[in-house]
């Protein structure tokens, strides 16, 4: 394969498998716990960590890291305790970071390329550093998600149950969406602010569509998230198009073919799932 | 009953943004009973069952749950089955039967644990002794009927060590058989494995024909004693502000076809 001769290809595919793999293993709670827009929500506040990171002149991934962190936190608090619902929060948290940042990168001196780079995505700028963070974070939320599994799995299913039963689940509501805010952090260098939450819901919503089982929507999940990746990347470079946009289009054309397969809806199968 | 109380309230007081919902009760729950909790909309019936869960943390009085509180370091919650009122849960949600009974394993296996081969069995066994068979375990909770996805939800609330068996208006939206089946399983439960069982329900039709004792609840205890003597005093009218069930039915004999439960 030509592309891979270029060692910033390479370092782009492992990337872009990285954060298939992180992005798709997050999205099946996401999904689950219906916190889509939570994700959309965390990832375009970013813009703001990022240009305060960039105003400050401290690593922006590190600053939108503790940004995102923070507004998911706000975004689960004030939910939590009932005063208004968790989308009337996003909405307002999402375009006030967004305002924030935008206002913050006008006064920065200059022209700031990085900052485009982090709103539309540039998976071809990958440093060794920011594919060691990467792949530190995604070791570290996955081992997360494997040693939560079976709890996650019941606060999605039935959150009053699982607190009757003695699980921890206001900490692992806010455990989630921490780990939401940093995949979609480490996730931005290569998506982009707009398109880094497509990740965090595509992957999963396919495999919901091909699976009644959830081992089966998390494998789909996987595997339509590391495809995506791979063909969106090559597809990037063979039509010279933005790496993250191809990317997350790779994962709707998956998503549309499998929502027209669904065995859910009867169309070719009836009573088994595909992946059962 | 001399039985020690496996859920014991006193002077029991809560209040929600300032309005009084449960008012100085006092409640023991002998082991071995099955105690039918009934009252109007609004009685605070729910709201008992979140104290004694240790979900809401009464304003004054004690809660005891096998002797130790209800929440908190060293609490009994893996002997406590519970079945919340009936959810509205997304029916495509992709969990079987069995995964759904394992979930409710998931507090005694601990943290940081993966199910062994035992617990699978055990989730297995469960919902073979509420009547399931080998092709409904591995079906899709949202591919079964209503009633058989509250048997499930049953199962659930019996796969851990459980003891005490919680069941928050169990038969909401349950057709008439559903119903009978549902508490004909519930039981068999208590005579084959010696549960303590504590109902909230609306259902007195069926609960005359289960429960040992029943209490009337409305804000604060207005009726206590054996089904009998609570569904024939005058004060259960007061609370419900009329007859809540028919007055020519025969107890423990037939009503609504709940006889011989």
């Amino acid at each position: 394969m030509d592309f891979l001769a270029y060692e910033f290809m390479q370092r782009a595919l492992v990337a872009g498998i990285l954060a298939g793999i992180l992005c798709s293993a997050v999205s099946l709670f996401v999904v689950l716990q219906r916190m889509a827009f939570v994700g959309v929500g965390v990832s375009h506040s970013a813009l703001g960590g990022i240009a305060i990171g960039v105003l400050m002149t401290v690593n922006p991934v590190l600053s939108a890291a503790v940004f995102c962190t923070l507004v998911a936190w706000a975004i689960g608090l004030v939910s939590k305790k009932g005063k208004l619902s968790e989308d009337t929060v996003i909405g307002v948290l999402f375009s006030a970071s967004m305002a924030l940042g935008i206002a913050l990168i006008s006064l920065a001196p200059g022209y700031q390329p990085e900052l485009f780079g982090f709103l539309f995505g540039n998976i071809l700028a990958v440093t060794r550093t920011d594919l060691v963070v990467l792949a530190i974070a995604s070791t570290v939320i996955i081992l997360f998600l494997a040693l939560f599994f079976k709890e996650l799995l019941f606060m999605c299913f039935d959150e009053e149950s699982a607190r009757a039963s003695g699980i921890p689940v206001d900490l692992l509501y806010f455990a989630l969406l921490t780990v939401i805010a940093v995949t979609v952090v480490v996730s931005v260098k290569i998506l982009g602010v707009v398109l880094a939450s497509a990740l965090l819901v595509i992957p999963a919503v396919t495999g919901y569509e091909l699976s009644r089982n959830f081992r089966g929507m998390l494998a789909v999940s996987v595997g339509c998230g590391v495809f995506s990746a791979v063909v969106g990347l090559w597809l990037s470079f063979e039509l010279n198009l933005p790496s993250g946009a191809t990317i997350v289009l790779c994962a709707a054309s998956l998503f549309f073919l499998a929502f027209l397969l669904s065995p859910r809806r009867g169309r070719l199968q009836k009573g088994t799932g595909m992946f059962c | 009953m001399n039985s020690p109380a496996v859920v014991s309230l006193e002077e029991v007081c809560v209040s929600i943004r300032g309005v009084r919902i449960l008012d100085h009760i006092s409640l023991n729950v002998p082991e071995g009973s099955f105690l039918a909790v009934i009252g109007p909309n609004g009685a605070g019936k729910t709201t008992l069952v979140r104290v004694i869960l240790g979900l809401v943390r009464p304003h004054s009085g004690t809660v005891r749950l096998f002797g130790r509180p209800p929440s908190g370091p060293h609490n009994q919650k893996h002997l406590v089955g519970y079945l919340p009122q009936r959810q509205h849960f997304d029916p495509g949600f992709p969990v079987s039967a069995h995964d759904v009974v394992m979930m409710g394993r998931v507090g005694c296996i601990g943290l940081c644990r993966y199910p062994s081969r035992a617990d699978k069995e055990a989730a297995t066994a469960t919902l073979r002794r509420i009547g399931f068979r080998d092709e409904l375990i591995t079906k899709p909770i949202g591919e079964l009927s209503g009633g058989q996805q509250q048997l499930v939800f049953l199962g659930r609330a019996l796969c851990s060590h459980t003891r005490l068996l919680i069941l928050d208006e169990p038969t909401n939206g349950l057709d008439l058989v559903a119903q009978r089946t549902f508490y004909r399983v519930v039981r068999e439960l208590q005579r084959d494995l010696g549960l303590t069982i504590l109902v909230v329900s609306h259902d007195i039709s069926a609960l005359a024909a289960c429960a040992d004792r029943m209490i009337c609840l409305k804000g604060r205890v207005y009726v206590e004693g054996t089904t009998r003597e609570v569904l024939s005093s005058p004060r259960l009218a007061e609370a419900y502000g009329t007859y809540p069930y028919p007055l020519n039915v025969t107890l423990r004999e037939g009503i609504d076809g709940f006889s011989g439960l």
